[in-house]
């Protein structure tokens, strides 16, 4: 066991656990902040994404010390009221159906068009392929990436 | 639709107000057997037993509360309920609170969310108990006002005087409202004066699903609860014959470590649970965990195996008959002008995003429960004698499921958190891990068709024969009459087809195997529907006749005509470029009819690609067309997968597929464009969750057909490989 302390969306929290534990469960079941979700715990499917000093990974395949003081972002960091574009993009497409992959998408999205603003269809493909969805929401992640790219490109304008 | 009464009873609107304050409560009552709902009086209640449901409860401030007795998996009925209520009661949308019901089918009539059945088996009756109450409130403001109800409307929640201006929230006419008899007839708006009905209208579960607050079964949590992680025998049916937990229990945090025994159908599967305080520490003894099994009095199956059996049992003549009509066999043989064919399906597995999981604690003589559950009273029904507790005393509450497709409405993994409660009397969470979900089951049954059929002078069919082998899922239950043929042995055939066709003959060769088997969205139609219209196809070549316009002359009614007219239209079937293979199927389902066109090309490299699917959608009576549409875009890339991507294959008794690295997944890069286009008309309400998953394989082989002549007839196929 180890005293770790753990940056999440801007805030420090003190976790005593198995250094080798994922980074997930840290996150789930130690800090208790559930939107980052288990899916296979082999980076085969996305469902766990959070960003780790602004990089997507795969929190089930992290272990929680690697992540300790570093910051990390998950769902509920991108906003508590759904004000993020891509959020806003989640809900103009009405991406979910079931909705459990979605905190992985989103967080994927997210991190795809901070580095790229407008992203090509190749540039979605690229970035959302390692991300499973088994209710089939493709066709509408693709649109809610380009519908969240023009908001944050207007956000921008108006800046 | 059948009614037992008139009228509803004023008592059932008012019965539950004394329980909830002052309110007006509406309900009505499910039949466990019937399709459709049925309005039942108070008095009749009692005497069957009965407790009626509060369906939509109107308080004092005038809001709204509906009890969703159904789950939400995706499918959108927590959007697609209210919609309904909404437009008849003339209340704002975003007026509408829904919470979850707990399990409890003497309340609420069969809850099982299976067989696209929320609607189509509700709609009816829900419109026209919002119709009433809305009547209620209208003439309860009229006797405030002193007023006839012809001078008042409802509206936004109100009621208004049409004279005067004045009016009157919800809230202040409950009370009043309660008192009233309930109306005998009311009328129903016609779909053209629907204000929220077919309106695309954002689901109200979005939001919490956008920002991580939707509590799924595994965001559950109580205070002192464990975790567990079950080690369960690999080849189903095995006992434990003996475990060493010396490792296990050197892992800080581990707490119990126990055997345990679930039903599974008629038989058991057993297993040894690690439980610990966080359910890393569980997985972690898993790990060191040593058990040995015995294997022994059962077959240890291989695909290869099952297969066999299948198609051993196609040649032989000892089938159970399904259905028939005239004399196909002898026609066929006489025929000089027909085509045989075999086509076989895979094995799947259900593979919901959310993994298996559920939260149980058993206190005393009480069961409390919650978890992504497709059927909370099949959980009561199921529990009750196995556990010793009367179904009371069983509490089932319903989480978000992230995806069920019928998985989620088996009931061993909710058996297995209750033992486990029961055994280390606290508060635990089952979680089963991505390669436990993907290698226990119950699994779609793998199948095996024979198709016979023959043309006659005129290019229409006159014999079709059709022979289904595989696993009954209906035989795996104690007692089953293994004697009894598949009842879904023609699900996803059209209907008009029987009367159509002049001579048919549907038998069934029911397989025995030790592979538990259940039902996968669409279930028999999934599989059903790849033999049916890939058939068709064959046929249609056969008779030298465009696939499109062979299937039009045997359609003998409007409804398919207007389908198919639309296909060909939307698709432009009849313009394709010469390097392009179109495909078409269409397959009925849980009262809905679905036709897709999958267009098809060559990459450069010479390899097919999938282009685009035209999706045609027929289920009467609709709700909500952006929810159809994403139904249909999901149903068809879910099929993709099991077409192109996926199966599940058995070695030595075993799954051999763990996880997604080798159960491969169906992309966004495999993902094809989607059009959906749905048939406006007067038929009653079909299913929207599962029938556009069937047409979807046999649309693409017939479409590759159409671009390399090459038949494809076995499922899953590597599109690189065509």
């Amino acid at each position: 066991m180890a005293s770790l302390t753990l940056k999440i969306n801007n805030k420090n929290h003190t976790v005593d656990v198995d250094p080798k534990m994922p980074l997930l469960w840290a996150i789930r079941d130690v800090v208790g902040l559930t939107g980052t979700k288990y899916g296979c715990g082999i980076a085969q499917c996305g469902a766990c994404t959070v960003h780790l000093g602004g990089t997507p990974v795969r929190s089930c395949s992290i272990p929680v010390s690697a992540a300790a003081n570093k910051d990390i972002v998950t769902i509920e960091g991108l906003s508590s009221d759904n004000s993020h574009p891509v959020q806003q993009a989640w809900i103009a497409e009405q991406v979910p159906q079931c909705g459990y992959c979605q905190s992985g998408q989103i967080m994927a999205a997210t991190a795809l068009l901070k580095k790229t603003p407008n992203p090509t269809d190749k540039d979605i493909d690229m970035a959302m392929q390692g991300h499973i969805c088994r209710c089939g929401t493709y066709p509408r992640i693709r649109k809610a990436i380009k519908a969240a790219s023009q908001l944050m490109n207007q956000k921008a304008s108006i800046k | 639709m059948k009614e037992i009464t008139k009228s509803i009873s004023r008592r059932n609107f008012i019965k539950l107000s004394s329980l909830t304050g002052a309110a007006l409560s509406i309900g009505f009552y499910f039949p466990a057997s019937g399709k459709e709902a049925e309005v039942i009086n108070l008095e009749t209640a009692e005497n069957l037993g009965i407790e009626l449901n509060a369906w939509i409860t109107i308080d004092t401030n005038g809001k709204v509360t509906i009890t969703n007795h159904r789950s939400e998996m995706g499918q959108g009925s927590f959007q697609s309920i209210p919609q309904i209520i909404a437009e008849e009661l003339e209340v704002n949308l975003n007026d509408i609170n829904i919470i979850f019901a707990q399990g409890n089918n003497a309340k609420y009539g069969s809850q099982i969310t299976g067989g696209s059945s929320t609607i189509r088996g509700s709609y009816k009756k829900l419109l026209k108990l919002s119709a009433s109450a809305r009547e209620m409130l209208m003439e309860a403001a009229a006797k405030k006002w002193n007023t006839s109800k012809t001078e008042c409307y409802a509206e936004n929640g109100h009621v208004i005087h049409k004279p005067s201006g004045k009016k009157f929230h919800y809230g202040e006419l409950v009370q009043e409202a309660s008192k009233l008899e309930p109306p005998k007839n009311v009328k129903l708006k016609l779909p053209e004066e629907y204000k929220i009905i077919r309106k695309p209208l954002p689901r109200q579960d979005t939001p919490l699903k956008t920002n991580g607050t939707a509590i799924f079964g595994l965001d559950k949590k109580l205070p002192g609860m464990l975790y567990a992680v079950v080690e369960r025998n690999p080849r189903f049916q095995g006992k434990v014959k003996s475990f060493d937990d010396t490792e296990t229990k050197k892992i800080p945090g581990i707490k119990h470590v126990l055997a345990v025994k679930m039903s599974v159908f008629s038989t058991f599967r057993e297993g040894v649970a690690v439980v610990a305080d966080t359910l890393w520490a569980a997985m972690q003894g898993r790990k060191v965990l040593k058990v040995e099994w015995d294997d022994s009095g059962f077959e240890h199956l291989s695909t290869e195996q099952l297969y066999t059996r299948m198609s051993e049992s196609l040649k032989s003549s000892d089938s159970l008959s399904v259905r028939t009509k005239g004399n196909a066999e002898g026609i066929f043989q006489k025929s000089d002008k027909k085509v045989e064919a075999v086509y076989e399906t895979p094995y799947e597995s259900h593979s919901c995003m959310e993994p298996l999981n559920c939260v149980a604690h058993y206190q005393d003589d009480k069961l409390e429960i919650w978890g992504p559950i497709q059927g909370p009273d099949w959980v009561q029904d199921f529990l009750s004698p196995l556990l010793g507790l009367p179904k009371e005393k069983i509490i089932v509450n319903m989480t978000f499921l992230g995806g069920g497709f019928g998985r989620k409405a088996f009931m061993d993994y909710p058996h297995e958190a209750a033992i486990i409660s029961k055994e280390i009397k606290a508060p635990v969470q089952v979680v089963w891990s991505r390669e436990d979900d993907t290698t226990q089951g119950p699994f779609r049954p793998g199948m095996m068709y024979q198709c016979k059929g023959s043309i006659n002078a005129n290019g229409n069919i006159e014999s079709f024969l059709h022979r289904s082998a595989g696993q009954n899922m209906d035989h795996q239950w104690p007692n089953a009459d293994k004697k009894s043929y598949n009842g879904s042995a023609t699900e996803g055939f059209l209907e008009t087809y029987f009367n159509s066709l002049p001579h048919y003959s549907f038998s069934d060769a029911p397989l025995d195997a030790p592979i538990p088997v259940m039902w996968w969205r669409s279930v028999y139609a999934s599989t059903n529907a790849f033999a049916f219209e890939s058939f068709m196809d064959e046929l249609a070549f056969k008779a030298g006749k465009d696939p499109l316009e062979f299937r039009r002359q045997h359609l003998q009614e409007s409804r398919y005509h207007d389908l198919i007219n639309k296909l060909e239209e939307v698709s432009g079937w009849k313009s394709r470029k010469k390097n392009e293979g179109y495909g078409v199927a269409i397959a009925e389902s849980f009262s809905s009819i679905v036709g897709e066109i999958v267009k098809v090309s060559k990459k450069a490299d010479g390899k097919v690609k999938v282009d685009k699917v035209w999706a045609v959608m027929d289920c009467g009576w609709y709700v909500n067309p952006d929810i159809i549409k994403a139904q249909i875009e999901g149903s068809i890339i879910m099929a993709l997968g099991a077409a192109v991507t996926h199966a599940t294959h058995f070695k030595d008794g075993k799954a051999v597929e763990q996880n997604f690295n080798t159960y491969k997944m169906p992309r966004i890069t495999d993902t094809p464009e989607i059009e959906v286009h749905i048939m406006d008309n007067e038929e009653k309400a079909g299913g929207v969750g599962e029938p556009s998953l069937p047409p979807f394989a046999p649309a693409l082989t017939n479409a590759i057909f159409d671009l390399t002549s090459k038949r494809i007839r076995k499922l899953p196929f590597n599109l690189e490989e065509v």
